[in-house]
């Protein structure tokens, strides 16, 4: 019984924004397929009142005063942008053509 | 069959109770950013207030901003909630061009302030808001649609993204259901948002204006039969101002009903509403609620408000705007109906200073909501900005209390006050618009009346007192409206021995 | 002119500080060792030879007006490349960053700078620090000195192939599952990972958040304690950064140097004491044990009975974290963008773009990490392994009430060849068997060389309580005072 199907393996594609190729689904379904029966283990752990950990240092209340920093400048801040246009970072249209 | 024809709102909720609930985006006025140090400042070019933080840069960290974490808690006391002893962030992952992380630092299952109320008041009943939650997260950039006929994202062919707004401190507050509101709903939804605008603005930690984004209100509505489960809510955004929000929730209900009188289902969706028609549209149908992935951010560690420090921000509470209202409406003797002309003028405070600066509260509220409203209302500027301070109107008060203007040159001084000539004092002195209180000359004034109107004179002396109202008239008009009128009628009557 | 470039840190720095022979000469030598051999190694992304001129240019004008200079003032220094360098090319590895030069520097970086190190370029890695051989980089592989044909280890397998090829003295890495660690055993070089929170993770690109560590890589211990003194300690532009003072490492490597354990308790993790490892791992392994034995150290058998879920658990936590930290290359802001041709629409943008930049390792990882966080498979993989996690923790305080530190082989098996784990993702899991247990609990944790097996480098892991890092130092310092260190095979000719 396989831990992971082809159809989820590309539901979950979809959803982290990868397009994956089909060739890739046939090789990512098996290999992932391994790689979570693997995992699986740590459910052999009874763990129901162990509090699970969520940061490896014991800080609390970190904070910073409300003071202004200096910023970027706009050029540095665009520098990287694969499109850029009125001073903004530019993407196509967001909606599918249906909408 | 032809089109359905909508149900009256009368109707609609006749047979179907509404269950209102309402999520509200607070922008907090903090001077920078919820994790990074930017400056918040409304305005200023596209992309000049970022960081790497901020743009979500790879190796980018955030840091949590103190008085952002102090206004929130400071919001959930005011709305009667328990405070969070430790609580986490906690990251939100969907992809949108506006969120630099594709992540939201927000809060899911640990809320810094849990189970609170407001109270408001409707039709002179008191409804009390339960309040879910109170939660701090981080507000998204600014994506302006290019090409499609209305600004709006549909039919858009690119966008442009600002992230100037990328990461300012937003709090969320979200109300329990709010079942048992029946035709009052929308009012009630109205209310409550205008209620928890007054106590957030006394807080001072956020404009909290509509129209400015300051406060993004998302109202949820569902109607049911009465005795049955509560009904699929739907959730109406684009809701931008006070009246939007009771339209929006009156609307709904209508479609709601008329759907449900039809026999269809209501499909769990958001919508938006337009100010244009009062109505609301389907948005991008979800049947499936979107999956976040929660888990606790790992950036950030957790939060353990120091229970002193709460208890301290606790008790220098300012007042709640209804309890001061209350209060000041007592102190002022006036009925709930003049009170509430009192609020919807956006006068209690102007008024409250008024009478501080020395005038009685019935004097106080004459001009403010009477002459001041009206000029205000003239020009289109708020009652605040309309050009008299209260201390000014307090003065201009003292001076008709003593006799120096009547009520017709008080309005004339007003006038100048209000073009900037100066305080009331000055203007009439400048104007020259006192009352005469030189007895003589008022005397003379008299009798010049007198004898210019025989007649009259002469049916007063007979008895007939009110024929007086004609001299008087005439005493004012010579001088030129400078004379105390109940003055000018007293030295009348004594002069024709009629008092 | 002596090889300044078979040098250690502490014996260069000297040299530049008592005026024998100028930064910029040193600087010099490195940069010419690098065009020799680097081309055969690829330890290195991008070289930055202006740029480290300029910085040994600035100490010798320093030196010149008599101006204190730093222990590693005039030092070069290789930095793995998913650290920010501003105006230096950054691509952790992965085409999705090919181009990009950051507009700030992470701290570790700034620290180097501010203590007059000089940095030479950037170095190879597995794409976004996933991986064990560094054969997962967009950029090409880096071979190992001790063997052109085998993997150098990873995620950092760059940085650790640069020194034991006598490109740099000194390296940076991070260090999330063992990827500072295993290439350090790998290639027969000392590799450090500090407690977590110990060094700023201010401009390294995140892998996963609760478990990335920067720290410090060189051919000796000591060479190691000093640069991790100059980037360790607190940065308040990190949350997660501990507010307390650096420990006393330096002092530390020194005092083990002299080669006296007398009352140390070293404790022999069980679970790790057997199976798994390769046969000529164990026996270097066990020789070292002795070795230490000698020096007064005592040896203690220690159980730690959940550390058997390490690999499990990390191999979920990891992956979690990961997809939402990686979910920002999207190509709006920054980096490639693909398929933008004015027919599509963002989403598929987006997502030809991603396909595109990350490798398949990557992509294994991030749907992996999506379906952990997904509702309804939450608690049983994610917030599972966050308890396993804490039962991890729980088992390294228990030993450490028994011991003063723990040892293990540092990975189960010698630098293997190019492709021998790359069909098998859980094979390459393997390398990381005995390194992960101490990312999860937080820990400090070093592989210093301990011999050979079959002519490759056998590496030895201390690992010590969360902030007690000198303790790691000083036996590890001890036991190279015992075994010495290993010199690769000449790559002259």
């Amino acid at each position: 019984m396989a831990a992971i199907s082809r159809d989820e393996v590309a539901h979950l594609a979809r959803l982290s924004r990868l397009a994956v190729t089909e060739q890739e689904l046939d090789t990512f379904a098996g290999q992932l397929d391994v790689i979570l029966q693997a995992v699986a283990r740590v459910g052999e752990v009874t763990a129901a009142d162990i509090p699970p950990t969520s940061h490896a240092v014991p800080l609390t209340n970190v904070l910073r005063e409300d003071v202004v920093v200096d910023c970027l400048r706009r050029d540095d801040a665009l520098a990287g942008a694969p499109d850029v246009a009125e001073d903004r970072f530019r993407v196509p249209r967001i909606l599918d053509e249906e909408a | 069959m032809t089109t359905t024809t909508l149900p009256t709102y009368d109707d609609a909720v006749a047979r179907y109770e509404p269950v209102i609930g309402l999520e509200t985006h607070v922008e907090l006025g903090t001077r920078t950013k919820m994790f990074c140090g930017c400056p918040t400042d409304f305005g200023g070019e596209p992309n000049t207030r970022v960081c790497p933080v901020c743009l979500g840069l790879p190796g980018s960290l955030p840091v949590a901003n103190k008085a952002a974490i102090e206004a929130t808690i400071r919001i959930g006391l005011a709305l009667n909630c328990s405070i969070a002893t430790w609580c986490r962030f906690a990251r939100k992952n969907y992809f949108y061009p506006d969120m630099p992380k594709n992540f939201q630092i927000s809060q899911y299952d640990e809320p810094l302030c849990v189970d609170g109320y407001l109270d408001v008041e409707v039709d002179g009943e008191t409804v009390r808001i339960g309040i879910e939650r109170v939660h701090l997260e981080e507000d998204t950039g600014k994506t302006l649609h290019v090409g499609g006929a209305t600004g709006r994202i549909h039919g858009a062919t690119e966008s442009l993204v600002d992230y100037n707004r990328a990461g300012i401190p937003l709090v969320e507050i979200v109300t329990k259901p709010v079942p048992g509101t029946g035709a009052l709903a929308p009012a009630v939804a109205r209310a409550y948002v205008t209620e928890l605008r007054d106590v957030i603005r006394g807080l001072g930690v956020s404009d909290v204006r509509m129209e400015e984004g300051s406060l993004r209100c998302d109202v949820n509505t569902s109607l049911n039969r009465p005795g049955e489960e509560w009904g699929t809510r739907t959730e109406t955004k684009n809701v931008n101002s006070l009246r939007s929000v009771e339209r929006a929730v009156r609307s709904e209900i209508i479609r709601q009903a008329s759907v449900l009188d039809a026999g269809g289902r209501i499909v769990q969706e958001t919508r938006h509403f337009s100010e244009e028609t009062g109505d609301t549209s389907p948005g991008r149908s979800k049947e499936t609620a979107t999956d976040y992935r929660y888990f606790p951010e790992p950036d950030l560690v957790p939060l353990a408000p120091d229970p002193a420090w709460v208890a301290e921000l606790k008790a220098s509470l300012p007042e709640p705007p209804r309890v001061r209202r209350k209060r000041l409406q007592e102190a002022w003797g006036l009925s709930d109906l003049d009170m509430q002309s009192v609020v919807n003028a956006g006068a209690v405070e102007l008024i409250e200073e008024t009478v501080a600066a020395g005038a009685t509260a019935a004097g106080a509220r004459k001009w403010w909501l009477g002459e001041l409203a009206r000029r205000a209302n003239e020009s289109g500027v708020e009652l605040a900005a309309v050009g008299a301070t209260p201390a000014q109107v307090a003065e201009l008060q003292r001076l008709v209390d003593d006799g120096k203007l009547n009520d017709k040159l008080a309005r004339v001084v007003l006038e100048g006050v209000v073009a900037g000539e100066g305080s009331p004092t000055e203007v009439m002195s400048a104007r020259g618009l006192a009352v005469v209180s030189d007895t003589s000359a008022l005397t003379a004034a008299v009798d010049e009346a007198i004898a210019a109107n025989p007649d009259i004179a002469a049916k007063v002396r007979d008895g007939k007192v009110a024929a007086a109202g004609a001299l008087v008239g005439a005493v004012m008009k010579s001088t030129k409206g400078q004379a105390d009128a109940k003055t000018v009628r007293e030295l009348i009557l004594s002069r024709l021995g009629a008092s | 002119m002596s090889d300044l470039t078979r040098m250690t840190a502490v014996e260069v720095a000297d040299l530049i500080a008592r005026g024998e022979v100028s930064a910029v000469e040193v600087t010099r030598q490195h940069l010419d060792r690098i065009a020799a051999v680097d081309p055969r190694v690829h330890a290195f992304l991008h070289v930055d030879a202006d740029g480290a001129l300029d910085a040994a240019r600035a100490v010798d004008a320093r030196r010149a007006e008599g101006e204190p200079l730093g222990p590693l003032a005039g030092v070069p220094v290789a930095v793995k490349d998913v650290v920010t360098t501003r105006g230096v090319p950054t691509t952790a590895g992965s085409k999705i960053l090919e181009g990009w030069r950051p507009p700030y520097d992470a701290t570790v970086v700034e620290r180097l700078r501010n203590a007059g190190t000089v940095m030479l370029g950037k170095t190879n890695m597995d794409e976004f620090a996933m991986g064990s051989s560094t054969e997962y980089s967009a950029y090409g592989r880096t071979h190992n000195p001790w063997d052109l044909g085998r993997i150098p280890g990873g995620s950092g397998g760059g940085s650790a192939a640069a020194l034991a090829a006598y490109e740099a003295p000194l390296a940076i890495g991070t260090d999330t599952g063992g990827s500072i660690r295993q290439p350090g055993a790998v290639t027969g070089t000392v590799g450090a990972k500090p407690t977590y929170g110990g060094t700023s993770r201010y401009g390294l690109i995140a892998f996963s958040s609760s478990l990335d560590t920067p720290g410090p890589c060189a051919r000796t211990v000591l060479d190691a304690a000093l640069l991790h003194e100059v980037i360790a300690g607190h940065d308040p532009r990190d949350s997660t950064s501990i507010p307390q003072p650096v420990p006393p490492v330096v002092e530390a490597a020194r005092q083990g140097a002299t080669g006296d354990l007398s009352g140390v308790r070293l404790g022999l993790v069980t679970e790790f004491s057997g199976e798994g490892a390769e046969p000529g791992v164990m026996a270097a392994f066990r020789d070292a044990l002795d070795a230490l034995t000698k020096l007064g150290a005592e040896i203690v058998e220690v159980s730690c009975p959940h550390f058997q879920y390490a690999l499990p658990a990390y191999y979920l936590i990891a992956p979690s974290e990961c997809s939402s930290n990686l979910a920002r290359f999207d190509g709006v802001r920054y980096g490639l963008r693909v398929g933008d041709d004015g027919t599509r629409a963002l989403e598929e943008v987006m997502s030809l773009t991603r396909e595109a930049g990350f490798g398949p390792e990557v992509k294994r990882r991030i749907i992996i990490g999506t379906y952990a966080l997904s509702s309804g498979y939450y608690e049983a993989y994610y917030g599972q392994a966050q308890k396993v996690r804490t039962l991890i923790s729980q088992d390294f305080a228990r030993a450490f009430e028994q011991v003063d530190v723990l040892v293990s082989p540092t990975t189960p098996f010698v630098a293997f060849p190019f492709g021998s784990r790359t069909s098998d993702p859980y094979q390459m899991y393997l390398a990381d068997l005995f390194t992960i247990p101490t990312n999860l609990y937080g820990g400090p944790a070093i592989s210093v060389p301990c011999g050979l097996s079959d002519g490759l480098p056998v590496g030895f892991q201390i690992m010590a309580p969360t902030m007690a890092d000198d303790r790691m130092y000083r036996v590890a310092a001890a036991l190279e005072s015992a075994v010495g260190t290993l010199t690769p095979p000449s790559l002259e000719g």
